[in-house]
C-alpha cells in the first residue's frame, strides 16, 4: 500500500498537456520537405524507394504509401528530400496525401480534414472505435495501444478502443488486408452499428505498403466501403492518430 | 550422421551440404536428439531439395544436411511419431509442398485453408466450447483460441492461426528490403532487419565495421528492454494492477523515445541497412541515453518491488499456467519462455560473438509458471540495461569508423544462416543463392513458431479467467508465425 503510494509520487504527472501543440523530437520523419528546383532528376531515390511512394517529375511523395523509412533522403545528393518533424498528417481523403515541393506544413494542414457538420454534431465529445488488425505487423497496433497509455490519454478526450463493434461508433483497420483476414473484417464493418466510421492506420491499410505486390491480400472491403480518414505513418505515431481523429470530430 | 558443420552467420557453398536418402534421413532425425533449428523444403529443377538445420548446444554448433526428394513421392513415414519437436516443421512443410507425413498425430492446416480446419471436440457432460477471434478484444493481431472447458476449467486449448498470412517468404524473392525485413514482425523490428542485413552481407561477402556492430546491438538491447518493460505493464494490466500498468507503459515510453533520438523511429525503423547502419550515437546521445537507462532502471526495480510485495499480485501469478521443463523440451520451446521454463537456451551466448563474450550474466532459476515469466523479464531488463551501458563505452575506441560500407552482388550458390536472439527468442533466418546470384529461397522462423503450442500446455487445468494472464506472459507474434 505504501510502496505504492510512494511509486505515484515519483512519478508525478505524465501526461502531455496540450496534445495539438505537443512538441516532437527532431529526428522524427514527418512530413517531407521536397525542393523540385535541386533535383537532377537522376531517379536514385525511386529505385531505393521500398514502396514506390516517389515520383520525380515533378518531385512528389504520395504518403499513402510512404514508410518514412528515409532511404530516398540518405541517397540523395542535391539534399532535395527532407523530412520535417510534423506529425499532423491524417486528411480525409487519399489524393490530398501526395505531397509536393508547393505544399507547405501550413498547407498540408489547411486542407488535410474539412469539417463535416454531420460528424462533429455527433461524435464531438465522444467516439469509440473497434479496431481491426488485418494483416498488421503489431507496429501499428503497439502505438495505437499506446495512443491510451498515460503519456498520451487520448480517453480524456472521449476516444477510446472498445471490445465489439457493437459498442463501436467505427473501425479502424491497420495492415494491408490479408485474404484470410477480409471475411472478419467485413463481418466487424457490418457488425457495427449505422453511423460507422471507418479509419485507415498506417501505410500498409493505406495502400499496402511493402505487401502491396504480394498475392495473399484481399483489398476489396476498401472498394466497397467508403473510407472517411486516413492516416499515413509506419507506424503511426500516436499523436498522428490522436490530432487525425480530433480534427476529424471537432470543429477546428 | 552425415553433416557440413558451420557458424552462425556464415556463408557455405550449396554444394557442400551433402545430400542423404529421404527415408535415411527422416529415420535418423527421429532418433537424434540434436535441436531443430529449421527445416524446410525448396524447389530444385523437377524435385524439391529438404533443408535440415541441427543445433548442437553442448558443442555450439549448427550442422547442415539435406536431401533430394523427386517430386512423385507423395508421401513418408513422420517424424514427429517419434520425436515431437519436429510437429510444427513437418506441418508447415506439408502445406507448403504437399508431401503428406504418415502417421502425424496432428496434421492441421498451419497458414492456409482455414475453412477446412477440424477442431479436436471433447464431449461429456458440462463440457462446452468457446470460442475466441481472429478479433480479439483489445487492440492486438488476430488469430483464432479454440478452448474445450468444464465450467471454468480448460481441458484443452486449440490455437488457429494464419490470419496474417502475407506471403512475406514469396514477397522477399520478388523484392527484397530492409523495410520488408522490419515489416515481418513491428515489434522485433531491429532483431529481423539485423537478421536480414547479416544474411545479404554474409551471401555478399561484405565485411561491416565493429562501430556498425555495436550499434546495432545497442538497438537490439534497447528492443529488448523496452518490449520487456511494456510487457511487464500488459501482465499486471490483465491482473487488474492498474498501478503497474500505467508505471510500466511511460517507462516504456521513455525507451522507445530514446529510439527515436538514435534513429528517428520509435521502434528503431531505418536505423538499420545492409551494409552497417544510418544512424550514429555521438558522445552527447551516448551520455543521455545512459542517463535515461538508469532513470529507467530505477524505476523499473522500484515498481517491481511494489508489486511483487503485494499478495493479490503474487496470487494471481504463482503457480499460474505451469510449463514443466519436461513438456518445454519435448516441444523445443526456445528463447525466453524457454528460459522461464529451465531451457538454457540464449543464441547470443550460445553463438558467441566478439562484442557478448566478456559480458556476464547471472543463472536464472525458473519457476515454470507466470511469475517466472514475470520474473525472466525484470531479469533481462536490468541485464539488458548494462549490456547497453557496457556496448556505449566499448563504442568510444571505435569512433572513427565507418557506419556503412558498400555492398556487393549476392555470391551464386551460396547458403547462409542467421541467427539472431530477438526479446522472444531465436530469430533465425536461412537463405539460398541460385546459380546467377539471385536469392532462391528466403525461409524465416520466428520462436513463436516453436512456442505457440507451450501457451496451450500452460493453460491447460488453469481456469479460463487466467488465460489473459498465461497469454500476455507468452506474449507471441501471429504475423512472426504467419509471416
Amino acid at each position: 500500500m505504501f510502496d505504492t503510494l510512494k511509486m505515484k509520487l515519483h512519478q508525478k504527472k505524465q501526461y502531455i498537456p496540450d496534445i495539438k501543440n505537443a512538441p516532437m523530437r527532431t529526428q522524427f520523419r514527418g512530413l517531407p520537405v521536397l525542393n523540385n528546383s535541386i533535383c537532377d532528376k537522376c531517379g536514385k531515390c525511386k529505385d531505393v524507394c521500398p514502396t514506390g511512394a516517389l515520383n520525380i517529375n515533378p518531385l512528389s511523395i504520395d504518403l499513402s504509401k510512404c514508410t518514412f523509412c528515409g532511404a530516398c533522403k540518405n541517397i540523395c545528393k542535391n539534399n532535395a528530400i527532407n523530412f520535417s518533424s510534423y506529425y499532423k498528417l491524417g486528411t480525409d481523403k487519399k489524393e490530398k496525401l501526395i505531397v509536393t515541393q508547393e505544399i507547405t506544413q501550413e498547407e498540408y494542414n489547411k486542407r488535410a480534414i474539412e469539417v463535416r457538420k454531420e460528424i462533429y454534431s455527433v461524435f464531438n465529445r465522444s467516439i469509440k472505435f473497434r479496431q481491426v488488425s488485418a494483416g498488421g505487423c503489431n507496429g501499428c497496433e503497439m502505438e495505437l495501444n499506446a495512443a491510451g497509455n498515460a503519456n498520451f490519454d487520448m480517453g480524456r478526450f472521449g476516444i477510446d478502443f472498445v471490445a465489439s463493434p457493437r459498442h463501436a461508433d467505427g473501425i479502424v483497420i491497420t495492415g494491408p488486408i490479408t485474404k484470410n483476414m477480409a471475411y472478419a473484417l467485413e463481418d466487424c464493418y457490418k457488425s457495427t452499428p449505422k453511423p460507422k466510421i471507418v479509419i485507415l492506420c498506417g501505410a500498409c491499410a493505406l495502400s499496402g505498403g511493402v505487401f502491396q505486390e504480394s498475392s495473399e491480400l484481399n483489398r476489396e472491403f476498401l472498394n466497397k466501403y467508403k473510407v472517411d480518414l486516413y492516416i499515413p505513418g509506419c507506424p503511426t505515431h500516436p499523436l498522428t492518430f490522436i490530432n487525425a481523429v480530433l480534427d476529424f470530430i471537432r470543429k477546428k | 550422421m552425415n553433416y557440413y558443420t558451420m557458424k552462425n552467420n556464415e556463408r557455405i557453398n550449396l554444394l557442400d551440404i551433402p545430400t542423404i536418402d529421404f527415408n535415411a534421413l527422416t529415420a535418423q532425425l527421429a532418433a537424434s536428439n540434436l535441436r531443430p533449428v529449421s527445416f524446410f523444403g525448396s524447389d530444385w529443377g523437377e524435385n524439391i531439395k529438404l533443408y535440415v538445420i541441427l543445433a548442437d548446444d553442448e558443442n555450439k554448433k549448427l550442422l547442415v544436411t539435406s536431401s533430394l526428394i523427386n517430386k512423385n513421392i507423395k508421401e513418408y513415414d513422420s517424424i514427429t511419431k517419434e520425436n515431437h519437436q519436429y510437429h510444427m516443421f513437418e506441418r508447415e512443410f506439408y502445406e507448403q509442398f504437399g508431401i503428406k507425413p504418415l502417421g502425424h498425430p496432428w496434421l492441421k492446416p498451419v497458414r492456409k485453408n482455414q475453412d477446412n480446419y477440424e477442431f479436436f471436440e471433447m464431449q461429456g457432460d458440462e463440457t462446452h466450447q468457446v470460442a475466441v477471434g481472429p478479433i480479439h478484444a483489445g487492440v492486438i493481431e488476430p488469430g483464432h483460441f479454440r478452448f474445450m472447458c468444464q465450467g471454468e476449467k480448460i481441458y484443452n486449448l486449440e490455437i488457429m492461426l494464419g490470419y496474417q498470412h502475407r506471403g512475406v517468404e514469396d514477397l522477399m524473392l520478388k523484392k527484397h528490403s530492409n523495410q520488408l525485413a522490419e515489416s515481418i514482425c513491428g515489434d522485433s523490428v531491429i532483431a529481423y532487419n539485423m537478421a536480414y542485413s547479416q544474411i545479404m552481407e554474409e551471401l555478399s561477402g561484405t565485411q561491416i565495421t565493429p562501430k556498425a556492430k555495436l550499434i546495432r546491438r545497442i538497438a537490439l538491447e534497447m528492443e529488448r528492454i523496452a518490449i520487456h518493460i511494456g510487457d511487464l505493464g500488459a501482465i499486471l494490466g490483465d491482473i487488474a494492477y492498474l498501478m503497474g500498468k500505467e508505471v510500466y507503459g511511460v517507462t516504456r515510453t521513455l525507451v522507445i523515445n530514446t529510439m527515436l533520438e538514435i534513429s528517428g523511429s520509435r521502434f528503431g525503423r531505418g536505423l538499420i541497412t545492409t551494409g552497417g547502419v544510418n544512424f550514429d550515437i555521438d558522445d552527447n546521445l551516448s551520455k543521455k541515453i545512459v542517463d535515461i537507462l538508469n532513470n529507467v532502471k530505477n524505476t523499473v526495480e522500484k515498481m517491481t518491488h511494489a508489486a511483487l510485495k503485494s499478495s493479490t499480485v503474487m496470487s494471481r501469478l504463482e503457480k499460474t499456467g505451469t510449463v514443466s521443463l519436461e513438456t518445454a523440451t519435448e516441444l523445443n520451446l526456445v528463447g525466453m519462455i524457454g528460459r522461464s521454463c529451465g531451457i538454457n537456451l540464449d543464441s547470443r551466448f550460445d553463438f558467441l560473438d566478439d562484442f557478448y563474450k566478456d559480458l556476464k550474466r547471472k543463472p536464472f532459476k525458473a519457476t515454470n509458471d507466470a511469475y517466472s515469466r514475470f520474473k525472466i523479464r525484470y531479469k533481462e531488463i536490468i541485464e539488458s540495461i548494462s549490456f547497453v551501458k557496457k556496448f556505449l563505452k566499448v563504442l568510444e575506441k571505435h569512433k572513427q569508423e565507418n557506419l556503412c560500407v558498400s555492398t556487393k552482388d549476392l555470391i551464386p550458390n551460396s547458403f547462409a544462416i542467421s541467427i539472431v536472439e530477438g526479446w522472444r527468442g531465436e530469430i533465425v533466418h536461412v537463405a539460398t543463392t541460385d546459380e546467377t546470384g539471385k536469392l532462391s529461397r528466403y525461409k524465416i522462423k520466428d520462436p513463436s513458431f516453436n512456442n505457440w503450442y507451450g501457451l496451450s500446455m500452460a493453460v491447460r487445468n488453469n481456469g479460463i479467467s487466467d488465460f489473459p494472464l498465461c497469454n500476455k506472459g507468452f506474449d507471441l507474434s501471429y504475423c512472426g508465425f504467419d509471416l
